[in-house]
């Protein structure tokens, strides 16, 4: 029953759906605090070589080296994510075209590209990388098993993410600060609240987040570095957080939509249907365009969950 | 550091800023060098010595800065708009699937139709790729940023496809080619080259500097009649006698692509386009004031359907340059490595959307990709390109806030943010005062 097509689909939908989540939930914190990072591809690529660099280089026991590789990569998507938030936060650029920077900066031909092929990361086989789990032991529990049991430790990590992230910013005071920012930043200065610090602060976490997305590329689903390895997936992403409306569970939903739309193409290879690979590679992008076409079309509705001041930059003086 | 609005811009601070956001990334790139355990100075040095000093680096520039000119159009035609086109990379690619295409059913025909054909056939099939997100966004208000990236990965697959995954008319399938090809154009579809010295390369931007300058001149100044009358004249002399001169001396020989004398030509055309017709008035206002564009009656969402079409077109002919200059058959291997397109933004973003600024700012980042390409593997930094490029745009839209607005340092800043309710009428007084001061 577990080797039923659609249930393979679904478990591929998670494991290719997991880097996606992680870069959009971490735009949608961005997001919310008013600031648009077009950069997540950038930031995506910076964190999958880093933490492929970080496996390879560091010695120790597996599970140690995994968790630091994950910091690096995280750490890695924040430091370039602080780039743009200088630019927009503090020198008022368009956020648009820096971010469209920083994806040129630090994607292909760019720094990830230069850091891959300086420490010769990539072509070596990994010491260690994401295993499936196995939770439980209910891998072989009909149907659910593969999907729900026989992830790996990242999966089960934005699990708690999304769960955390929506708890945050519909049930804490500090996420209704947020919201304020990034829905009316004067009146959340008139209210005392740090506008500057507040969107610093999820710029940069929405950095680390697509970080931690760009190293499940490299250390659980391609086991290797290559220059340009997620291939679209942050621009994906940047569409998800539209399509789930700026909120954390939907957001999972659409992500693992695409992880499936990935997963259907290498599943339908393997199974020998006779119909041009490209047309399954590009799926994922032309579901991207009808997706957000669809939604855009129903105007009202995006209106009230976008952010109100997402794009404009917070000048006090006026 | 506050900000103070400008009400108006000192003259020469549009001109710095490129120049300097250029110095600038420079720096910043050779920190990166440095921390890597590269020699910044040898590197730059080799680096311009394979770009634009040793020889036959300007005709290998020019050749990279072809694609560039009109990817740099098809961004800084749009961006005008605040139309966020980044699908220049995709509208390119098609432009060479039509040319080719058209260049190939058209086999064997005099130089006369093919090459007029190709041209016309990249720019319809670069402004019908266009014509996706610009529709969309016109009509359902679908974000044109992601769709139009979306189909830059659509069409690098319909590329690979049309030549490596099928038996289309684009593949060579001549018996005992066991690679797959591109089918390669017959002879008469190759567009001619220009054999010309560096004066009149110097020669012909700097005379579009001069036009411009005389252009904006006679804007923003109100003088004399015949004041202006004897500038224009002045002026239209000098241009005239430079280019003369140009022709006349002589100097090493550079090979000038005709895809570039139709991307300079093409420049002029959108700066005319945009500075001295309605069209460019109502983009303009549009792009300012979407409300104020609303309430004079102007038709937003036709006018995006329409620059996204210019904006393919123009990427188009990048495309249709690529086939009909330099691969001459549809070559699914160098397009998608070369990145044209998504270069196209930088140089845009260089010349602040200014079509005639363009021109050398494709230049420039030509020569630099040039050199980075033809350096590749001789133990150069991979990758170095790029982190130049992310650089000058960092710079140079970091450098537009200085356009817009006065910056000053240190001026109670830490006491600011302890208590803004306490020194905001203070601080807005102080920045009332600033912008007045500057204004007068």
């Amino acid at each position: 029953m577990n080797e039923n097509i659609a249930v393979v689909i679904l478990a591929s939908a998670v494991f290719y759906g997991t880097p996606l989540l992680y870069a959009a939930l971490g735009e949608v914190l961005t997001e919310r605090s008013g600031v648009l990072n077009l950069g997540l591809e950038g930031m995506m690529l910076m964190g999958a070589v880093m933490g492929f660099w970080t496996v390879q280089y560091v010695d120790g026991p597996g599970w140690l080296v995994l968790s630091g590789a994950v910091l690096v990569a995280a750490a890695a998507g924040a430091a370039t994510a602080l780039i743009h938030a200088v630019l927009v936060i503090t020198l008022r650029a368009n956020q648009i075209v820096s971010g469209i920077a920083l994806t040129i900066f630090a994607g292909v031909i760019g720094l990830s590209s230069y850091i891959g092929t300086r420490a010769g990361v990539g072509g070596a086989p990994l010491a260690h990388h994401f295993r499936p789990l196995n939770l439980f032991g209910l891998k072989d529990f009909p149907i659910l098993g593969p999907i729900l049991f026989d992830q790996h430790a990242l999966v089960y990590l934005s699990w708690l993410l999304v769960l955390a992230a929506t708890w945050y910013i519909y049930r804490t005071s500090l996420g209704l600060r947020l919201r304020s920012v990034g829905d009316a930043p004067e009146t959340a200065d008139a209210a005392g609240i740090n506008v500057t610090k507040y969107r610093y602060l999820h710029t940069v976490a929405g950095g680390a987040f697509a970080g931690i997305g760009g190293s499940v590329f490299s250390l659980a689903i391609a086991l290797n570095w290559l220059d340009g390895m997620t291939a679209g997936a942050g621009w994906i992403a940047i569409a998800l957080v539209i399509f789930g409306f700026w909120r954390p569970i939907p957001v999972m939903v659409g992500a693992y939509f695409f992880g499936g739309l990935s997963g259907l193409a290498f599943v339908l290879q393997t199974r020998q249907v006779r119909l041009p690979p490209e047309m399954f590679a590009s799926l994922p992008y032309l579901m991207t365009i009808v997706v957000l076409a669809v939604v855009s079309s129903g105007w009202a509705r995006r209106r009230s969950t976008a952010p109100a001041a997402l794009g404009t930059p917070y000048l006090r003086e006026t | 550091m506050r900000f103070t609005r400008r009400l108006q811009t000192p003259w020469w601070l549009p001109i710095t800023v490129p120049i300097g956001s250029v110095m600038a990334a420079f720096l910043v790139g050779a920190a990166v060098l440095l921390v890597t355990g590269h020699n910044p100075v040898d590197t730059y040095i080799r680096l311009f010595e394979r770009g634009f000093l040793s020889e036959n680096a300007l005709s290998s520039t020019l050749r990279s800065a072809t694609p560039l000119v009109f990817a740099g159009l098809a961004a800084a035609a749009a961006f005008r708009m605040r139309l966020w086109n980044i699908g220049g990379e995709g509208q390119l690619y098609m432009g060479a699937i039509g040319a080719s295409g058209i260049g190939l059913a058209l086999d064997g025909a005099a130089p006369i139709v093919v090459i007029p054909a190709m041209i016309l056939g990249g720019a319809v099939f670069g402004a019908l790729w266009a014509f996706i997100p610009g529709i969309l966004r016109s009509r359902f208000n679908t974000n044109e940023i992601i769709t139009s990236l979306m189909l830059n990965y659509v069409a690098g697959l319909v590329l690979a496809y049309l030549v490596l995954g099928s038996m289309s008319p684009w593949r060579d399938q001549s018996p005992g080619t066991t690679f797959p090809l591109g089918a390669r154009l017959s002879e008469s579809a190759s567009w001619p080259q220009f054999l010309t010295g560096l004066p009149l390369l110097v020669a012909v931007p700097v005379s579009l500097g001069v036009v411009a300058g005389v252009a904006a001149w006679l804007r923003h100044r109100t003088r004399s009649r015949t004041l202006r009358v004897n500038v224009v004249v002045i002026s239209a002399v000098a241009v005239a006698a430079l280019l003369l001169a140009g022709v006349v001396a002589d100097g090493p020989a550079i090979t000038v692509p005709f895809g570039m004398v139709l991307g300079v030509a093409t420049a002029v055309v959108v700066w005319v386009l945009y500075r001295e017709t309605r069209f460019g008035f109502e983009v303009r206002v549009i792009s300012d004031s979407p409300a104020a564009a609303r309430y004079g009656g102007m038709d937003t969402g036709r006018k995006i359907v329409v620059v996204m079409l210019l904006a393919g077109g123009l990427a188009g002919l990048g495309g249709a340059s690529q086939v009909g200059d330099f691969s001459h058959l549809l070559d699914p291997y160098g397009l998608p490595q070369s990145v044209y397109g998504y270069t196209g933004i930088v140089v845009a973003a260089l010349s602040a959307n200014g079509p005639l600024g363009v021109i050398l700012s494709a230049f420039l980042l030509g020569g630099l990709s040039n050199a980075g390409f033809s350096l590749r593997g001789l133990d150069f930094p991979l990758g170095l390109v790029g982190i130049l490029q992310g650089l000058i745009l960092f710079f140079a839209i970091g450098g537009t806030v200085l356009v817009r607005y006065r910056v000053r340092f240190g001026v109670r800043r830490t006491t600011g943010e302890e208590s803004p309710e306490q020194h905001e009428p203070d601080g807005s007084a102080l920045a009332g005062a600033g912008t007045g001061g500057g204004g007068q």
